[in-house]
């Protein structure tokens, strides 16, 4: 259970950092952020790169704030950032009530959030909310900058758009309009597990109808996404138990468990209609608390 | 392959302790094997048990999943910190008062992740504390009685405080 040897690396400018990641990456170099999957991988020698760039210390990185409608949150901003609403409107609550159910707090006050993206575990909360609510990724290398939007980023498991070379310096997350109804719901048996099964749900209300509605589900298949059948069982409804559930059956009808016994894809679909049913009504919910503040 | 080994200080409890290692050793590993701080200990060493929890710049954190050369110019404090000469801290009494260890081993992980949690929420209330609590694993106690022992030196760091 240690980690096999590497040569570390710790740049202090992001120009130092990219530069150093060019080197080494085609010599199996990787970035380390807060490590809290990337050193477990390494202590199960399921890891072993030769080279770490450790980006703790580039100066800047930490950047969390709201820039043009959008949240803009740096490479280092941890986890535990989250844990209070960091942003106006229906975002902010949405981001601290997700935060909770990752891992727990002493892993939350290393862990960051683009790492997060990066690494692309199926079961990663902020993957799900980054393919859910539409997230721009921007990416640097010293071959300049890009942005990577999703759907577009992820690319199956631990799989993203991101070259050997290019670090995810920023994602950047649409705030929400301010009626927008949000609500997450993940299960797992024991907490700070890996999810299970997750949804997370956000749509408004015209004229007392379901319109922009976005259902996403997490852990459940290769990478988690926005489940269409899902969504076009609101579009157009009204909110309630009747379309909530209809839209339920729609995601667990049409989600592909990567499990290879059926009768474990079944119990994931069994969960895919929980938590998106809780999901949708979490979010209901969170429309009486805008009504009682 | 050569050892790349390289000097560090490391800042434990207030004392400097200069420290020669791998940048693959993990911070669990350096306090106990190079520092001789074997209070802090290594159970599952990937994260999952949380009895190598100590506090870095006051925020606990997983001693296993840092390298120690990451904690360089950071204030560590480890459970050899928490009592003055002979004087236990609150947290360390209460676990003796209410029985909070059997075999003892996750204590010290127990008792760091305890005091970050009182030092930030003084006043946490027994459903908040049980969720912060999820995060370290004892296999003896059954958790009750360390939830009964937090909550126990709560009140008397809260009357600590208020008598100064």
């Amino acid at each position: 259970m240690k980690p096999g040897q590497f040569v570390y690396h710790a740049p202090s400018t992001i120009d130092e950092a990219l530069a150093t990641l060019a080197a080494v990456a085609p010599e199996d170099g990787r970035v380390i952020a807060g490590g809290q999957s990337l050193v477990p991988a390494m202590a199960l020698r399921l890891a072993q790169p030769a080279h770490l760039v450790d980006i703790n210390g580039v100066v800047g990185l930490d950047r969390l704030q709201v820039d043009a409608g959008e949240l803009c949150i740096g490479a280092c901003v941890r986890h535990a950032a989250f844990e209070r609403s960091v942003a106006q409107g229906p975002l902010g609550p949405l981001l601290a009530s997700v935060a909770r159910h990752i891992a727990h707090h002493p892993i939350r006050t290393r862990g960051t959030f683009c790492g997060s993206v990066a690494n692309a575990d199926p079961a990663s909360e902020w993957c799900l909310v980054v393919a859910t609510l539409g997230a721009n990724m921007v990416v640097r290398s010293t071959r300049g900058a890009r942005t990577i939007a999703e759907p577009g980023f992820f690319q199956g498991i631990m799989t993203t758009a991101l070259a050997p070379d290019e670090l995810l310096a920023e994602t950047r997350l649409p705030l929400l309009a301010v009626d927008t109804r949000c609500g997450f719901n993940e299960f797992n048996r024991r907490a700070g597990d890996f999810a299970i099964a997750m949804s997370l749900a956000a749509y408004r209300v015209e004229g007392g109808l379901i319109v922009d509605p976005r259902v996403g589900v997490g852990a459940v298949e290769s990478q988690p996404r926005r489940i269409p059948e899902a969504e076009a069982a609101l579009r157009g409804h009204l909110p309630g138990a009747d379309c909530f559930l209809a839209a339920a059956q729609a995601a667990a009808d049409a989600v592909e468990p990567i499990e290879a016994k059926p009768e474990l894809a079944a119990y994931k679909r069994d969960v895919v209609r929980a938590v998106v049913k809780r999901a949708l009504e979490a979010a209901e919910k969170s429309a009486d608390s805008n009504k009682a503040e | 392959m050569a050892s790349n080994e390289t000097d560090i200080t490391l800042t434990v409890n207030g004392a400097d302790y200069p420290v020669r290692v791998e940048p693959r050793r993990t911070l669990a590993d350096t306090l106990r094997d190079q520092c001789g701080l074997t209070g802090t200990n290594s159970g599952c060493e990937h994260g999952v048990c949380g009895t190598c929890t100590v506090l870095l710049d006051d925020e606990p954190v997983r001693a296993c999943l840092m390298f120690a050369v990451q904690a360089q110019g950071k204030k560590i404090r480890t459970v050899e910190g928490l009592a003055d000469g002979d004087r236990l801290h609150p947290l360390q009494q209460a676990f003796i008062d209410h029985h909070a260890l059997q075999c003892g081993f996750c204590t010290p992980g127990f008792l760091m992740l305890a005091v970050s949690v009182l030092e930030h929420e003084p006043d946490i209330g027994v459903d908040d504390l049980r969720e912060a609590l999820s995060s370290n694993l004892c296999r003896c106690t059954g958790y009750k009685n360390i939830i009964k022992a937090v909550q126990a030196a709560a009140v008397a760091m809260r009357s600590q405080e208020t008598s100064r």
